[in-house]
């Protein structure tokens, strides 16, 4: 048996019967990450040590015959922006280069306590801030479908990992697209739960508005399977859903007789590429012969989307990255630099302070260049004389993006559309224009002001073998019928089973 | 200074507002389980939520809301349907999160006030109305050694995260006086309703004041001197001192400069309690600009009116309720409800049981007043420690009432009680073992009448108060001496020896 082919819901259940050992299964994918990683990039660190002893561990439980929890032998890479305590965990910045956290996320306690085996943690943009995965401190994820392009992010290493058979599964974080846009650049499934589905805690944030954590995978039923695990209410986030859990691996069997699905035609307007506007047709096509109705539907603030998530988000992370100052835990610039910072002062808070001096020099060494400039952003939007005209009008946008939602599923039970205007881009064909870059959230960013869950997958390929993406949106809490959309879509195509043509050598 | 010691005369009135800023009394801190419990060794009550480790998330400490709603209810405050909090962003080496979790513009409670009233009458009872009453954290603490040549600042995040509330008052005081009486009257009320312990020492109690002057000019024109705030006030008579000597500062500064309110930023002064002078502290170089914005980790909190029932249901009766109501039950004057009230709850239960055991209000104060207070202020520490509970000294006041022995007598028995922790029985018992038999007195009379030659002439010449000097002999030598069987003793053998 070859558990790199297999599907995270065939490793559990292999697992469980004895037919593959959890060892077995960690060390096929240790390998492959081995050999791979060098040129796709998309592991910070590898714990294969903890990883095969957890894998042994729970092998021995099993042979004991004692209880193995649901997720038992599972690989999982999980993105480096939640807290791990046996890991560094870096969100790809120099700024905590050496940061080890005292604690687990809660997602990360949730997947050992259901004995998955942790693997390692998954390059980003810095911070999740970023939809290419260049703005790593530690170097650019490559796309497996072809390594001169980008795999998109933030999430783009976790993306990357699965479509390069280096994990069955990965966790990855949705700010404003970070799971979606990347799943559906690199072929792969992510699903970006509802807001509040999945804690936050040990989440480091980004703009905790908008934040979510979600599975990927390469099919809907896989991310069902993890989202079992890692959903739920957390007491430690306050914003977290006081709501049950579905067994979602258990919803998907119903078909889709009657489910209205809306279609957006604005999205099919300029600048969508053509390869991917008939693929994203075909998938709509794919889903009415599942016995799904497609109605065309408006969202007329849609347009504003991306203005008022460039606003939200930057201001929260101005907030939120304050924190990072030098002065209790990552970065520090040297101590003689700090020095140079005037004696004579009145004041340790004084602008010439060496203590000041010190948060400067220790932010400006420590965070990359996309980060600074949404620092900038959000504080001057949250700035006394620019806060209506800035953030308070980006919170009345906001709201109406969120009725827009309420109001289109009066009609629809999911929207459905392209993830991303194009398939995978080259490196650095972005990097110089930042506007350029934040558009490939364009069709991403709403479903996390309004707070809903989406899910992207494959639904066709480019002449030049890129993946293209569909992404389905449904009303809080939709997770059971956007796996199962999803699901069913997976059961009439093979898009999700393709693999890169040139296996990582 | 004259002017500010004689506010009648002063040609100005003097307007003064408080910002005071509270620790609540929660086990712990306000977003995490960390405890609150002051003097720790530095950095060890501390955990990833308040030192704000990457990924960490608050979650609101629900005792700590309803105390706060505790103090704002007390403050007759309207408590608002819906609240939530905001980020207060700032860079600062004791706020480890770059900003503090507070409340902006929709705080939990606003428009409340108190009035504080002087028994002495030394000024009119004054309402203070309340802006608003906020629940906040706290910031760690920051040590600066500013010793020449060092330049070391340590930081201690025990307190970062407590539980703060922010009470702001309208500028409706008038005098210093007024300002640390209702300071006072303000702690009392916040004590007595648990709220906080309110210990200015410990910091769990921060007073900043706003003070200015409003000058009327000839013209019928109300001149405004620039406002200053006040801050580093540490005890409530620091706060008022610093107002006594700003108010005078102003008043010389105004007639130096007739600057008036507006022309200037809003200065802030620190009181320099040694010096007894506030002194103008740096003016911060950036102009406060923190940024608010709704804090997106925490949720915005409703409150239900059966919560806010339930809260006021659990609220204890305030002390201007209280002495009122010592008043009427009690029979006793404004002035000994006031001195019992101001002493706390537990005196006032003391009181309270006292009174009832001996059947009157007014025998039970005087003994409160002059003998419980004096001797507990003697001693220190708490009522409750205090060696003779109120079952005790009814029993000893109530041998006073029957007139086994007179009040001067049973405050020494009760002294006797206080230093021994015995009762009064056993004290009277073993009073009476020690009792002076008639031979024994009649031998003491004997000795001092020997040794006063001058008080038995003056006694002889008809002055028989005279012989009230040999008592004090007498319970020298034995302390057991009846004075009253001494005196008619010393006075029959007086009469005896004209014979």
């Amino acid at each position: 048996m070859q558990p790199a082919e297999l599907s995270a819901v065939d490793i559990v259940a292999a697992v469980r019967q004895g037919d593959l050992s959890a060892v077995q299964c960690a060390e096929t994918f240790l390998n492959r990450i081995e050999a791979g990683n060098g040129s796709i990039n998309a592991f910070l660190n590898v714990d294969r040590e903890g990883a095969l002893a957890c894998a042994a561990k729970i092998d021995a439980r099993r042979r004991a015959g004692q209880p193995i929890g649901p997720l038992a032998g599972l690989p999982v890479a999980v993105k480096d922006v939640l807290c791990t305590a046996n890991l560094p965990t870096t969100c790809a910045s120099k700024m905590l280069e050496h940061f080890r956290p005292p604690y687990d996320a809660d997602t990360v306690s949730r997947l050992r306590q259901a004995d998955a085996v942790i693997v390692g943690k998954t390059n980003m943009d810095e911070f999740a801030m970023g939809g290419s995965n260049e703005n790593s401190a530690f170097g650019p994820v490559r796309n497996p479908w072809d390594l001169s392009r980008a795999p998109g992010g933030s999430s783009g290493g976790s993306a990357a990992c699965v479509a390069a058979d280096m994990a069955p599964v990965a966790i990855g974080s949705d700010t404003g697209g970070s799971i979606r846009q990347p799943a559906g650049l690199c072929g792969i499934t992510g699903l970006k739960p509802t807001y509040g589905r999945v804690s936050r805690r040990g989440l480091i944030a980004f703009a905790s508005s908008l934040d979510q954590i979600g599975p990927m995978a390469r099919s809907a039923a896989d991310c069902a399977l993890v989202l079992e695990t890692i959903a739920g209410h957390d007491p430690g986030d306050s914003t977290s859903l006081v709501a049950g859990v579905p067994r979602y691996t258990e919803l998907l069997e119903q078909p889709l007789t009657g489910v209205r699905i809306g279609r957006v035609p604005d999205h099919f307007a300029e600048g969508l590429d053509p390869e991917v506007a008939k693929g994203v047709e075909e998938a709509f096509a794919v889903l009415k012969a599942a016995g799904a109705t497609v109605l065309d539907i408006r969202m007329p603030h849609a347009k504003y989307g991306v203005p008022t998530y460039y606003l939200i988000a930057p201001c929260e992370a101005s907030s939120n990255l304050a924190r990072y100052d030098g002065a209790h835990y990552g970065r520090r610039c040297e101590e003689a630099a700090s020095r140079k910072g005037s004696r004579a002062s009145d004041g340790p808070i004084a602008y010439d302070s060496p203590l000041v001096e010190m948060y400067c020099r220790s932010r400006g060494e420590g965070f990359g260049p996309e980060v600074k400039r949404r620092i900038m952003l959000g504080t001057y939007a949250l700035s006394a004389g620019y806060y209506d005209a800035y953030y308070a009008k980006a919170m009345k946008v906001r709201r109406l993006i969120r009725q827009d939602y309420l109001d289109a599923f009066e009609h629809v039970d999911l929207i459905g559309g392209p993830v991303s205007a194009t398939p995978a881009f080259k490196l650095g064909e972005k990097t110089g224009d930042p506007l350029a870059m934040y558009l490939v959230d364009l069709y991403t960013v709403a479903a996390n002001l309004a707070g809903i869950g989406g899910i992207s997958f494959p639904c066709g390929f480019t002449k030049s073998g890129l993946p293209i993406g569909f992404q389905l949106q449904a009303p809080a809490l939709g997770e059971p019928l956007l796996l199962r959309a999803s699901d069913r879509f997976q059961r009439l195509t093979d898009w999700h089973l393709r693999r890169p043509k040139k296996p990582v050598r | 200074m004259n002017a500010a010691n004689a506010p009648t005369a002063a040609p100005y009135t003097t307007i003064v507002g408080l910002e005071v800023h509270l620790q609540l009394q929660t086990r712990t801190k306000l977003f995490c389980g960390c405890s609150t419990a002051f003097g720790a060794p530095p950095n060890t009550q501390v955990c990833p939520v308040c030192l704000g480790l990457p990924g960490s998330l608050p979650v609101m400490n629900r005792a700590a809301f309803e105390l706060a709603m505790k103090a704002a209810l007390s403050l007759d405050c309207t408590i608002a349907s819906f609240t939530k909090w905001d980020r207060k962003n700032y860079f600062y080496p004791d706020l480890p999160k770059g900003y503090q979790i507070s409340q902006f513009d929709l705080p939990f409670s606003s428009s409340g006030s108190l009035e504080v009233v002087d028994p002495k009458g030394t000024f009119a009872p004054r309402t203070v109305r309340i802006v608003r009453v906020h629940l906040e954290e706290d910031a760690g603490k920051s040590m600066h050694d500013d010793t020449a040549g060092r330049a070391d600042s340590r930081i201690d995040l025990n307190r970062a995260g407590t539980p703060l509330c922010e009470i702001v008052t309208e500028p409706d005081l008038r005098s210093p006086q007024e300002a640390r009486a209702w300071l006072n009257e303000l702690k009392l009320l916040l004590e007595y309703l648990g709220v906080s312990d309110c210990n200015m020492q410990e910091g769990s109690l921060r007073v900043d004041a706003n003070v200015n002057l409003h000058i009327p000019e000839a013209s019928g024109r109300i001149a405004k001197t620039p406002i200053v705030e006040i801050k580093n006030m540490n005890s409530f008579r620091s706060v008022e001192r610093a107002l006594i000597y700003e108010v005078a500062r102003q008043w010389e500064e105004w007639q130096q400069t007739r600057a008036e309110l507006g022309t200037m930023p809003k200065q802030t002064r620190g009181w320099d309690d040694p010096a007894g002078v506030t002194r103008a502290q740096r003016h911060k170089e950036e102009s406060s600009d923190y940024r608010y914005f709704p804090e997106p980790d925490l949720v915005p909190v409703t409150v239900p009116p059966q919560q806010l029932a339930a809260v006021r249901a659990s609220m204890e009766s305030p002390p201007k309720q209280l002495r009122q109501s010592l008043q009427s039950q009690w029979n006793i004057s404004a002035y000994d409800a006031d001195v019992l009230v101001n002493q706390g709850r537990d005196l006032v239960a003391y009181f309270e049981t006292l009174a009832s055991q001996v059947g009157g209000g007014k025998v039970a104060s005087n003994w409160m007043q002059q003998d419980v207070l004096r001797m507990l202020k003697e001693r220190g520490g708490a009522i409750a420690d205090f060696p003779v509970q109120p079952a005790g000294l009814a029993d000893l006041i109530a041998r006073v009432t029957a007139g086994t022995f007179d009040t001067s007598r049973a405050r020494e028995i009760f002294a006797e009680m206080v230093a021994s922790g015995r009762s009064a029985a056993d004290v009277v018992g073993a009073m009476e073992i020690a009792a002076v038999g008639e031979d024994e007195l009649r031998d003491l009379c004997r000795e001092l009448l020997a040794r006063n030659p001058k008080i038995v002439a003056d006694v002889q010449g008809g002055k028989e108060q005279a012989a009230a000097g040999l008592i004090g002999q007498a319970r020298k030598k034995n302390a057991n001496v009846n004075p009253g069987e001494f005196r008619a003793m010393c006075l029959e053998m007086i009469r005896a020896m004209g014979r």
